[in-house]
C-alpha cells in the first residue's frame, strides 16, 4: 500500500508526484495535431515522416509475428514491444552510425534501426543461439536479460570513447555517443544507479534512455519512484527530461539533442520516454491478472502509429496507396519471418569452444579434441548434450 | 503433399506441461488464415489465445472444450478445402503423422522437410525429434488411428517387442493397468523410448482414447436435471491435490475448545471507534489472528515444516499467516507475510487487502506460497466448528466457529455470553498433544481475556 508523502513543517513540501507532468515534451498529439516546443522543435521532411510511419508499422508487425510464432510453439519466449514503437524508432533513428547502443531484451525497434535482421532476434528467443548478430558490425550490443546490467556496460563503453578521444572534436563523423536502454523497473536497480554515478562523475558521453512503460512485469510504476523518474537525474548531477514516448517526433528530437550533447563532450542525459506496455511483459505473463483494462483502453487512444498516419493523411503526405504499400511490406516481412524462423538451424554443440573465449587455451583445445571424438562416435546420430 | 496439418498444443509459458481448452473460436468447416485466433486455452499461468499457424479449412477439432491436454497433443486439423473429411476418427494421412510421432530413425534418414507446401511447412516436426523427447509426442498416434484394434496398431509400432520380460511404464500407467486388469507385457508400447503409455492401456481396455474422450464429451452435454458433471481442473484441482496430499501424509489430530469470547467482541467494538482503525475492517478474526501470532512464540513447533527429504523439522522464526478464503474460483489460502512483525493496525490492513484480493480472484501464486500457519473461518458461514485439514507444508491450522449468544455459567449463574468454538488440527508426526494443547489454550486465553496478551 503506497501512502502519499506529506509535507513536513521542517523539511518542506512534499515532492511533486503527478504522472501527467506539464514538462512532458510533445510535438504530435494523440489526435495527430502538430504542436510546437520552444527547445525541441524540428522541421521534419515528408520522407522522414513517412519513414517513421513505415518503421513503426513494420516493427509492430515484427512484434506481432514473433508473438504469434511463440503461440505456435516456435519460440520459447518473446518480449513484446507493442505500444513502444515510437519510443524505439525515435531513439533509433536519432543515432549516427558511430554511436553505440546497449539494449535490454525488448529493443526490437532499435535493432531494426541498427540493421539487425528480425530473424536474428527470433533465433535468440527460439533458443538456438545466444544472440547471433555481431555487435561491432551494427554498433548494437547483444540483448541483456539481467535487468539494468547494460547501463554499466554502456557507461564503461562511453568512458572508453572519451579515452579514445572520440568526444568533442567537432568532427561529426567521429564524435560518438552511447545509449543505455532500460525501463522503469530497472531504474530501481543498483547497477543503474551506479551507472548514473559513474557517468556523472566522469562526464561520460552516454544517454540513459528509459522507456517508462508503467509496468515492471506486474509492479506498477508508483512502486518504483515517488517522483517522476527523469527528476532522479538532477540528484545525480545531470539533466533529465520527460518526453512523450508515444510521439516519435518528440522522442527523435529530444534524443537527437541529448546524443549531440554527449558527442560534444557535455556529458550524460537522462531521457524518460513516457509510454505504455500494451502487451504482456513477455509471452509467459498474463497482465489481466494485475492491471485494469480501463488503463489499456485509455492508452490505446494514444497509439503512436495512428497519430502519425492521421497527420500524414491530413497534410496530404500519404494516401491509401502508401498505407497499403506499407501493409503489404509488413505482410511480406511477416511471411519471411515465419519461413526463416522454421528454417533456423539447430546450434552446433561445439560452438561453445569457439564462441566463449577469444583465444583458445591448450586445455580447451584438448577438451575440444575429446569432445569432437565423442561427437564423431555417434556416427551421425543425435548427440545427447 | 496432402496439405493437411495438425497443430499441436505448444508450451506457451516456459516449461508448462498441460493446458485446459477453454473455448474454441472456430468450428469444423470454418476457413482460417494464418494467425487467426482459433482457441483460448488456460494454463497454470494464464489464459492465452492461440493463433493458427496454418491457413485453410478447419477439418477437425481434436479435443473438446473443458478438456485438459498435454503439451504436444494435436488439437486441431487444418487443411485445404475438402482435403479430408472432417472427423476425429478419420485416419488422416498417416504418413507424416506417424513418422512424426514415432521415432528418430524415420526422420534421420533425411526425409526432406515438408517445407515446400503451399504454406510454411512444419519446421518443428522434423526438429522436434532432435529436442528432448516430450511426454505427449507419441500419444496422438493412438487418437488418430482411432478404431484401431491392438493388431492394427501393431503395424507401425516401434521396435520394442511385446511380451518383453518387464514392460516399461510409469507408475501411474502401471496402476491404471492393474486397476483395469490389463497385462502390460502384452501391449505394444507406443510411448517415448518404448514405454507403455496411458493411451495404450486405455486402448487395450476398451477402445481408443477418442472414444473415451467422446464419451466424456457426451456425458458433459447430457448434464441435465438429474446430474451435472463439472470437470476437475484449475483451483478445484489444486485444492484437491493439496488436501489429499495433506490428509494422507500428515496424521491429523484435532482438538477443540469452546470459550466465552465476549471480551473480544467488546474489544472489537472499542477498536472500531479508534482513529487508527478508521476505514479498516476490524473483526474477531483480527484478534484471533493476533492471538495466534503471539501464542506461536511459546509453542514455535506449531509454526514449523516437516521436511521429509532432509528428515528435519524446520522451525520458522517468522509467521506467514495463511487465511483460507472462499473465492469464486474455489478455496485459496493466501498468507500475510511476516505477520509476527506487524502491529495490530498493519495486520488488520493486510488481512483486509488479502481477503479483498482473494475475493476478486486475483490472488497471485506468490501470495499463497511460503505459509507457515493458517486460519480458516467457518464462522462466517454460521457454523460452530469443524476439523480443518492442514495446508500442505505447514503443521497446524486453526478453525474459527461462529460467535453466538449462548448460555454460559459465570460463578453460579447462567448468563448469556458471546460464545465460540476454536478447533486446532495439527500434524501429530512432530507436534505432540501437549504442545498442540498448550497453543490452543494460549489462543483461547487471549480471545477470552485479551489482556492476557500482555503475557506473551
Amino acid at each position: 500500500m503506497i501512502e502519499p508523502a506529506l509535507a513536513d513543517p521542517v523539511f518542506g513540501p512534499a515532492p511533486e508526484q503527478t504522472a501527467d507532468d506539464p514538462e512532458l515534451v510533445q510535438l504530435l498529439t494523440p489526435e495527430g495535431e502538430r504542436v510546437h516546443h520552444p527547445a525541441f522543435d524540428l522541421d521534419f521532411s515528408p520522407d522522414q515522416l513517412r519513414g517513421f510511419y513505415r518503421d513503426m508499422t513494420l516493427v509492430r508487425r515484427v512484434d506481432i509475428e514473433a508473438t504469434a510464432l511463440q503461440r505456435h510453439g516456435e519460440l520459447g519466449l518473446w518480449a513484446q514491444l507493442l505500444g513502444q514503437e515510437a519510443a524505439q524508432i525515435g531513439a533509433g533513428r536519432a543515432l549516427r552510425p558511430q554511436d553505440f547502443v546497449f539494449p535490454t531484451y525488448r529493443e526490437h525497434g532499435v535493432a531494426w534501426c541498427r540493421g539487425v535482421d528480425p530473424v536474428r532476434l527470433l533465433s535468440l528467443f527460439r533458443g538456438v543461439d545466444q544472440g547471433s548478430w555481431d555487435p561491432a558490425e551494427h554498433n548494437f550490443g547483444l540483448y541483456t536479460i539481467v535487468i539494468g546490467a547494460q547501463t554499466l556496460h554502456a557507461t564503461g563503453y562511453a568512458m572508453g570513447v572519451q579515452r579514445d578521444g572520440a568526444v568533442g572534436t567537432g568532427d561529426p563523423e567521429r564524435d560518438t555517443a552511447v545509449v543505455a536502454h532500460f525501463g522503469d523497473g530497472a531504474s530501481s536497480q543498483g547497477d543503474v544507479n551506479e551507472a548514473f554515478v559513474f557517468a556523472a562523475s566522469y562526464n561520460a558521453p552516454v544517454v540513459f534512455f528509459c522507456q517508462n512503460n508503467q509496468w515492471a512485469i506486474s509492479e506498477p510504476f508508483e512502486r518504483q519512484s515517488r517522483i517522476p523518474l527523469y527528476r532522479r537525474a538532477h540528484g545525480f548531477g545531470f539533466p533529465g527530461i520527460r518526453v512523450d514516448g508515444n510521439d516519435v517526433l518528440a522522442t527523435y528530437s529530444v534524443m537527437q539533442t541529448a546524443l549531440q550533447r554527449a558527442r560534444d563532450g557535455q556529458g550524460p542525459t537522462f531521457v524518460e520516454a513516457y509510454t505504455y506496455r500494451m502487451g504482456a511483459h513477455t509471452t509467459t505473463d498474463d497482465p489481466t491478472r494485475y492491471r485494469l483494462s480501463d488503463d489499456v483502453e485509455n492508452w490505446k487512444l494514444k497509439d503512436p502509429i495512428a497519430r502519425v498516419e492521421v497527420y500524414l493523411r491530413r497534410n496530404g503526405m500519404a494516401d491509401d496507396n502508401f498505407v497499403a504499400e506499407v501493409a503489404a511490406e509488413a505482410d511480406a516481412l511477416g511471411e519471411r519471418m515465419r519461413r526463416e524462423c522454421h528454417a533456423l538451424p539447430d546450434p552446433d554443440p561445439r560452438d561453445i569452444f569457439t564462441l566463449v573465449h577469444s583465444e583458445q587455451t591448450a586445455e580447451l583445445a584438448a577438451q575440444q579434441a575429446t569432445f569432437d571424438a565423442h561427437v564423431a562416435s555417434f556416427d551421425g546420430e543425435e548427440v545427447p548434450v | 503433399m496432402t496439405g493437411v496439418n495438425e497443430f499441436k498444443l505448444p508450451d506457451v509459458g516456459e516449461g508448462l506441461t498441460e493446458a485446459d481448452i477453454v473455448a474454441w473460436r472456430v468450428k469444423e468447416g470454418d476457413t482460417v488464415a494464418i494467425n487467426d485466433v482459433i482457441v483460448e486455452i488456460e494454463t497454470a499461468k494464464s489464459i492465452v489465445e492461440l493463433p493458427s499457424p496454418y491457413a485453410g479449412e478447419v477439418l477437425a477439432l481434436l479435443v473438446a472444450e473443458g478438456q485438459t491436454v498435454e503439451v504436444g497433443t494435436p488439437i486441431i486439423r487444418i487443411g485445404e478445402k475438402g482435403a479430408v473429411a472432417p472427423g476425429p476418427v478419420q485416419p488422416a494421412t498417416p504418413e507424416p503423422a506417424v513418422a512424426d510421432a514415432r521415432g528418430t530413425e524415420v526422420i534421420d534418414t533425411n526425409i526432406p522437410p515438408t517445407g515446400n507446401a503451399t504454406l510454411v511447412g512444419y519446421g518443428p516436426r522434423q526438429r522436434a525429434l532432435k529436442r528432448r523427447t516430450r511426454k505427449g509426442d507419441a500419444e496422438p498416434v493412438v487418437e488418430v488411428r482411432a478404431p484401431a484394434s491392438l493388431e492394427t496398431s501393431a503395424a507401425p509400432a516401434p521396435p520394442a517387442a511385446p511380451g518383453a520380460a518387464r514392460a516399461l511404464a510409469k507408475p501411474l500407467v502401471r496402476r491404471l493397468a492393474r486397476d483395469l486388469g490389463i497385462d502390460l507385457t502384452a501391449l505394444v508400447p507406443t510411448g517415448p523410448k518404448g514405454t507403455v503409455s496411458k493411451d495404450d492401456v486405455l486402448a487395450a481396455a476398451g477402445g481408443p482414447m477418442v472414444e473415451v474422450r467422446g464419451a466424456q464429451a457426451t456425458s458433459l452435454e447430457t448434464s441435465g436435471e438429474r446430474e451435472t458433471r463439472e470437470p476437475i481442473k484449475g483451483v478445484r484441482k489444486q485444492m484437491a491435490n493439496a488436501m489429499v496430499a495433506s490428509a494422507y501424509t500428515a496424521p491429523h489430530v484435532t482438538e477443540w475448545i469452546t470459550i466465552d469470547a465476549t471480551a473480544t467482541v467488546e474489544l472489537v467494538a472499542r477498536l472500531k471507534d479508534r482513529r487508527e482503525f478508521q476505514g479498516i475492517k476490524v473483526s474477531p478474526l483480527l484478534v484471533v489472528a493476533r492471538a495466534c501470532v503471539l501464542a506461536l512464540r511459546r509453542t514455535p513447533l506449531v509454526n514449523s515444516t516437516w521436511d521429509e527429504a532432509a528428515q528435519e523439522v524446520v522451525i520458522k522464526h517468522y509467521v506467514n499467516l495463511g487465511i483460507a478464503a472462499a473465492t469464486p474460483r474455489g478455496l485459496v489460502v493466501p498468507n500475510v507475510k511476516d505477520a509476527h512483525a506487524l502491529s495490530l493496525v498493519d495486520l488488520a490492513r493486510e488481512l483486509e487487502a488479502l481477503t479483498a484480493t482473494a475475493r476478486e480472484g486475483r490472488t497471485q501464486p506468490a501470495e499463497m506460497a511460503g505459509g507457515t500457519f493458517s486460519i480458516t473461518n467457518v464462522g462466517v458461514f454460521g457454523i460452530d466448528g469443524g476439523t480443518p485439514i492442514i495446508n500442505p507444508g505447514e503443521s497446524a491450522i486453526l478453525c474459527l466457529g461462529a460467535i453466538k449468544p449462548q448460555p454460559w455459567v459465570v460463578g453460579d449463574q447462567v448468563v448469556p455470553r458471546q460464545v465460540m468454538t476454536l478447533a486446532l488440527s495439527f500434524d501429530h508426526r512432530h507436534v505432540d498433544g501437549a504442545t498442540g494443547s498448550q497453543f490452543l489454550a494460549d489462543v483461547a486465553g487471549i480471545v477470552s481475556d485479551p489482556a492476557t496478551a500482555l503475557l506473551f
